[in-house]
């Protein structure tokens, strides 16, 4: 069990390819943190630098508070899940998991007992006795897991564990690793480019873009309180609308202005913190679950009433999606499935204003 | 150890720690090390074996007999005046081309065949059809040189049988060339066979169907799917198979050893009559040579082929 | 089959008889698949099987031939009985395993070494020496030969089986170590890395994980190095004339073809004699034997 510390990181592959653009991370003792964004971000080579695949090129890592720059994988004392699991083909389910602790010369009876131990967690205790070929892929991402238990690392890595599997399964394990996590409660970090994923099982959420960090927090500040554009964008499914605005004074109170001469008026208290962008061009922020059909008795602070014309309708059965273009920009929002949403026929919708955000369009940043 | 200095260095030039001595890129350097020491063996074998004697054979073939004196390029001007040794470029060249597209054809119709067997049957045939490649060449040529021994060959009783006339196997210059390059398909059909067998299982049956729904002939079918998709392995065994063939020694040195009257020598059987048996070593390492631009000129669109394929897959 | 497909405007009561036609065309085409397969056979085996029959002959009834040569009327074993008590051919026996057996270990040492070397390790230069593996295997014996033939003579090794030892190599490396490159690139590279977060150093990654992972390649590459030890001839026709130290190719060739009185009964029993390990060889293990073939070309 270990707190890990990055601190300044770069890697610099050959060919001056700048992968991660120096990264500070501190990562407490039994943490669950997940390092999350697009494909190429180098979350990848984050973690392989982590686990000493990579070499560092520059910057320092500490696990447990010893810098570890300089020790190889295997002195590391951290256990790796790999996306494509990387069972030894030629070894039983017993055997894969016991490789690691009979390099390390520990006694036959203790390798048995860890092994079993983990099978147990795990409840793959049947198939010890298997090749890994003569798995499912669920049970092939239990084995690799198995294998990171019986070692008892200070820390478990795991890269894109569950990419592989298909939908279902992926929820499954989403759980069962979780619930090892709470059971074993060692310090993981953990690679996704899913923020499904990254939002279910995290304490703590690192989003990443071009190798650097875009905010560190737990799962509902990202969602509720994003720090960027990119942060703002990339947490929540489907993504926020993001919609060139001016940002007008009317009176006393702040407007905001869409394309098509829609006004949504800025709440109150948020007047102080925008007013130095009044008159000015923002971007409008707001979550399609915050633009909704209006309901009854909907004692929302801060509604703002529009109708917009559909022109594309999503059933998914507990909601409707419906889709439409202002000058260009896509809109979406989500319904209730009773609400009679047809492409073409104007359909008013309610904005919660109070869950709005607004991004200077200069630095991508939220305002 | 020098070489992998350099790695070192080139490392930290692109930007690595300016950290000195530190226990990962020992790690790093040890392991590369360890990589060299690996590859040494394998380093001796080529060096020592391979590049040393290929330049060897270029030295000596500047040598006059006795290996006394250089005598520049004499060898190889006195060869090309030499009437034998231009038949032997000749016959060379006649031999290989003429063996290599025969196996070819042959090796592909033989492949097509057994690609449109049910599977079941498959293995015995490729089986049995594999055969003659496993036998040993100098082994199997011995028997086809008793098939057409004069007196008593096996095939000219087929032939009378059937009601041909004998026919003068070894004996005559056209036919003892024509029995070379019998031989030598025989040995090397199964290879292209076994080849463009596993090319035509590689290709998806989808495809096939997608070109009938399509509107392909079972021929354009070949033509516009099957062809183009073993465009690559077809040439790399081609090409493999014609500096083998090229260089072929076992099948002349058994069958006729040149005879009749030196008529049916080819590089190989050549350079070891001159340099081996003859004792003019320097002339021999010329013959060798000979062969050296046309294998380049392989070579050169083998690795073309490999590398554009690598990168296909890449 | 393409004029069911390309007219689908076909009335209904032609289309029963375009169904027998496809049905008659597959026909025809497995029959034209089976003469071709079986002709083919019986050139391919011919060869072979007529090497058989005269071995079983006596050498008075090769001499007087009545009626066809293609079968045998008194089959005797007395010709693989005598080379089987001639101690000259059991030499070449003795020879040809001694070399092949030495010449397979050396190679696979030599060749998975490098292989995980070039296909894992990476060094200053491996590129290029990989690309040299590959260029080198196109480089025929008989280009060789003659500097060898020197080579071999300065070392003292002419007529000697450690000559060949030596020199056959040469032979089998180059291609060995080229699919075993294939092989071991094959591997994910995940499996090292697990490998070496489970603890396991450069050796006990090779023996413990590719050695293993990679076991039919090993198959294919010692049996290809067998067979091509075996059947190798250049350089035992140019190094070795002493017949103790022949082995099987030339001993058959040189040794068993004896002035003007033909054996040539016993000459093709010894040819089947020492043609019989590759093909034992070849009948068991045909699976490996054809991937370490295609596996050249299609690894590249
Ligand atoms: N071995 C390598 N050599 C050069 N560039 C690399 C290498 N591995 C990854 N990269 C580059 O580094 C960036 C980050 O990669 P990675 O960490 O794998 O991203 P991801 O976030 O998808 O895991 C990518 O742009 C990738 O192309
Ligand atoms: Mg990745």
């Amino acid at each position: 069990m270990a707190q890990v510390t990055l601190n300044r990181i770069v890697k610099e592959y050959e060919g001056g390819v700048q992968a991660v653009k120096g990264i500070d991370l501190d990562i407490a003792d039994h943490e669950f943190v997940v390092l999350v964004g697009p494909s190429g971000c180098g979350k990848s080579t984050t973690l392989r630098m982590i686990a000493g695949l990579e070499e560092i090129s520059r910057g320092e890592i500490r696990i447990a508070g010893n810098v570890v720059n300089d020790i190889p994988p295997r002195d590391r004392d951290i256990a790796m899940v790999f996306q494509n699991y990387a069972l030894y083909p030629h070894m039983s389910v017993y055997d894969n998991m016991a490789f690691g602790l009979m390099l390390r010369k520990f006694p036959k009876e203790e390798i048995r007992r860890r092994v079993e131990n983990a099978a147990r967690i795990l409840d793959i205790g049947m198939l010890l006795d298997r090749k890994p070929k003569a798995l499912s892929g669920g049970q092939r991402q239990r084995v690799a897991m198995g294998r990171a238990i019986v070692r008892d690392p200070k820390v478990f890595l795991f890269d894109e564990p569950l990419s592989n599997l298909d939908a279902k399964l992926r929820v499954q394990m989403r759980t069962e690793i979780k619930k090892v996590h709470q059971t074993v409660n060692t310090t993981t970090i953990y690679v996704t480019h899913d923020q499904v994923e990254a939002m279910t099982l995290a304490d703590r959420v690192v989003v990443m873009n071009h190798g650097v960090i875009e905010q560190v927090g737990p799962p509902q500040e990202l969602y509720h309180r994003p720090l960027t554009k990119f942060v703002a964008g990339f947490i929540g499914s489907p993504a926020m609308n993001f919609i060139p605005a001016r940002l007008a004074n009317g009176g006393a109170a702040l407007n905001v202005v869409l394309p098509g001469g829609i006004t949504l008026p800025v709440p109150e208290e948020r007047s102080r913190r925008y007013a130095a962008y009044a008159g000015k061009e923002v971007l409008f922020g707001l979550r399609p679950e915050h633009l909704t059909e209006i309901r009854p008795n909907d004692h929302r602070p801060n509604l703002a009433h529009l109708q917009l014309t559909p022109e594309v309708v999503e059933p998914m059965g507990m909601e409707t999606l419906v889709y439409t273009w202002l000058e260009g920009t896509e809109v979406s929002a989500r319904i209730d499935p009773a609400v009679a949403a047809a492409p073409g026929q104007a359909l008013p919708l309610a904005a919660d204003m109070g869950q709005m955000h607004l991004i200077d369009p200069q630095t991508d940043r939220v305002i | 150890m020098a070489l992998d200095a350099t790695t070192v260095t080139a490392g930290a030039a692109s930007g690595a720690p300016a950290r000195p001595g530190l226990t990962l890129q020992r790690f790093a350097r040890r392991r590369s090390t360890i990589a060299f020491i690996m590859a040494l063996p394998l380093i001796a074998v080529i060096g020592g074996l391979v590049a040393w004697p290929a330049g060897y054979a270029i030295y000596l073939s500047t040598l006059n007999r006795r290996m006394t004196a250089s005598i520049g390029l004499e060898n190889f001007a006195i060869l090309l005046e030499s009437e034998t040794f231009r038949m032997v470029i000749w016959q060379s060249c006649i031999f290989a081309f003429s063996a290599v597209v025969l196996k070819a054809l042959l090796g592909f119709w033989l492949a097509h065949m057994l690609h449109h067997i049910p599977t079941k049957g498959q293995r015995i045939w490729r089986g049995m059809l594999l055969l003659p490649w496993v036998v040993p060449p100098a082994l199997s040529t011995l028997g086809w040189w008793w098939m057409f021994d004069p007196s008593y060959s096996s095939l000219n009783w087929i032939l009378n049988a059937i009601g041909a006339p004998s026919v003068p196997w070894l004996g005559e210059p056209w036919w003892a060339r024509t029995s070379v390059i019998i031989v030598n398909v025989w040995a090397g059909t199964p290879f292209f066979m076994i080849m463009y067998l596993a090319a035509l299982k590689s290709v998806p049956d989808q495809l096939y169907e997608a070109a009938a729904i399509d509107g392909a002939t079972g021929w354009q079918g070949l033509r516009y799917v099957t062809l183009p998709m073993m465009r690559n392995i077809i040439s790399i065994t081609v090409l493999f198979s014609l500096i083998v063939t090229f260089a072929n020694y076992d099948i002349v040195r058994v069958l006729t050893n040149g005879g009749p009257r030196d008529l049916t020598h080819v590089f190989a059987s050549y350079a070891f009559q001159v340099g081996v048996l003859s004792g003019n070593i320097p002339r021999g390492a010329a013959v060798s040579l000979f062969m050296f631009p046309i294998l380049a000129v392989v070579a050169f669109f083998v690795l073309r082929g490999v590398n554009q394929r690598n990168r296909e897959m890449a | 089959m393409s004029a069911t497909a390309a007219t689908p405007s076909a009335a209904i009561p032609g289309l029963g008889r375009k169904i027998g036609s496809l049905r008659k065309e597959r026909r025809w085409a497995l029959i034209t698949a089976y003469v071709s397969l079986i002709v083919a056979a019986i050139v391919m085996l011919a060869p072979p099987v007529y090497m058989l029959v005269t071995s079983l002959k006596t050498s008075a009834e090769i001499s007087n031939p009545v009626g066809t040569p293609w079968i045998v009327r008194n089959p005797t074993l007395e010709n693989y009985g005598a080379l089987i008590g001639d101690p000259m051919f059991r030499g070449f026996f003795f020879n040809s395993i001694k070399v092949t057996v030495l010449v397979v270990c050396v190679t696979m040492v030599i060749s998975v070494l490098a292989a995980f070397s070039l296909a894992r390790m990476k060094f200053f230069g491996s590129q290029v020496l990989a690309t040299g593996v590959f260029l080198t295997y196109l480089v025929p014996d008989t280009l060789l030969f003659i500097p060898l033939y020197q080579i071999v003579g300065n070392l003292g090794l002419l007529n000697s089986t450690w000559g060949l030892v030596l020199v056959y190599p040469t032979l089998t490396v180059p291609f060995c170590t080229w699919i075993m490159i294939g092989y071991f690139a094959s591997i994910p590279k995940e499996l090292d890395e697990a490998a070496l977060i489970d603890g396991a150093n450069w050796m006990q990654m090779l023996t413990k994980i590719f050695i293993p992972v990679a076991l039919p390649g090993i198959i294919a590459a010692t049996i290809f190095a067998f067979t091509v030890s075996w059947a190798a001839f250049v350089y035992p026709t140019a190094f070795i004339t002493r017949p103790d130290e022949m082995p099987l190719t030339i001993g058959v060739v040189s040794q068993l073809i004896r002035g003007d009185t033909f054996a040539w009964g016993q000459l093709m029993a010894g040819a089947l004699l020492a043609a019989l390990p590759p093909v034992i060889v070849y009948a068991f293990l045909m699976d490996y034997y054809i991937a370490g073939l295609t596996a050249g070309a299609t690894k590249g």
